[in-house]
């Protein structure tokens, strides 16, 4: 647990702020490895069950930090608003892969498609932003994420008009909905 | 209970034929990549989802955690899978390959 003098000093008014904080992830981070190790071994002696318990104690006492990092704003909120995000992606992921499987089996595809290669800014700042909305393009079929830098510049390989014209609107607003940023 | 189950996986294997068709088609690296990357994740997504219903047939906890077992493939497919396709289009942007484009048809 780092507990830092700066951190006490920073917020006056919740001076355990910092601490809970990191503690908080790590108790996400051990929940969340030994659920894996539970479901992946599938038995219940306790020897086991110790060996799960001290092996994810280890990893999350030294990589809590790796898995949600410490943010500022509150991570629940984040969470919850992610998980919200879930099953609209799911979806357009299930509607776009029908129009992608529609182009491929078109007898006259190479007229309706059209590859080219789009840039378009956004102001997204933290790096978990940028790349839920790399990821999430990428996802979505008809469309790859070619480079996305730490200014929010990206470049999307599309392969026809339509998926092209639909891009950095819904997507973008919810993605920037989830974390908390301006678009 | 068993028509669902041949639903999805026949439904998976109809994506799964669509990316292998669609990798041969394509006219191009890249525009290959989108059938090969993605009608897959959705394909193994269905099957998956269709296995794991038949093998809740015989409901214990066992098969409830093996079921659990099998999505945990689907989430690193759907994890990695982006991330793999990215980085091979990275390869070929660096590398310098030109993507195809639409000729104007003559007049």
């Amino acid at each position: 647990m780092i507990v830092s003098g700066n951190g006490f000093a920073k917020n006056d008014g919740k001076p355990t702020s910092t601490c809970f904080k990191s503690f908080f992830s790590f108790l996400i981070t051990f929940i969340l490895m030994f659920l894996t190790w539970i479901v992946l071994s599938g038995k219940f002696d306790p020897l086991l069950l110790w060996l799960g318990g001290i092996s994810s104690f280890f990893v999350a006492y030294y990589f809590y930090d790796l898995l949600f990092p410490v943010m500022e704003s509150g991570y629940g909120k984040v969470f919850f608003r992610f998980i919200s995000y879930m099953p609209w992606l799911i979806w357009e992921i299930i509607k776009a892969n029908f129009h992608l499987l529609y182009l491929t089996f078109h007898p006259r595809m190479k007229e309706l498609i059209d590859p080219h290669i789009i840039t378009f800014k956004t102001n997204l700042k933290s790096d978990i932003a940028i790349t839920t909305l790399a990821n999430s393009i990428t996802l979505t079929p008809g469309t790859i994420t070619v480079t996305a830098d730490n200014d929010g510049v990206f470049r999307v390989h599309a392969i026809d008009r339509e998926s092209a014209d639909a891009l950095p609107g819904t997507m973008l607003k919810k993605v920037a909905k989830v974390f908390g940023e301006e678009i | 209970m068993d028509i669902l189950v041949i639903l999805f996986l026949v439904t998976g294997l109809f994506f799964f034929l669509g990316g292998a068709i669609g990798i041969i088609r394509m006219p191009d690296f890249y525009s290959r990549l989108h059938p090969a990357g993605k009608l897959d994740t959705l394909g193994i997504f269905a099957m998956v989802t269709g296995l794991s219903i038949y093998n809740l047939h015989h409901f214990s906890f066992e098969a409830l955690l093996l079921s659990a077992k099998m999505f945990l493939i689907v989430f690193f497919v759907f994890l990695s899978s982006p991330t793999a396709t990215h980085s091979i289009v990275d390869a070929g942007m660096r590398a310098g390959l030109r993507h195809w484009t639409k000729k104007k048809r003559k007049g």
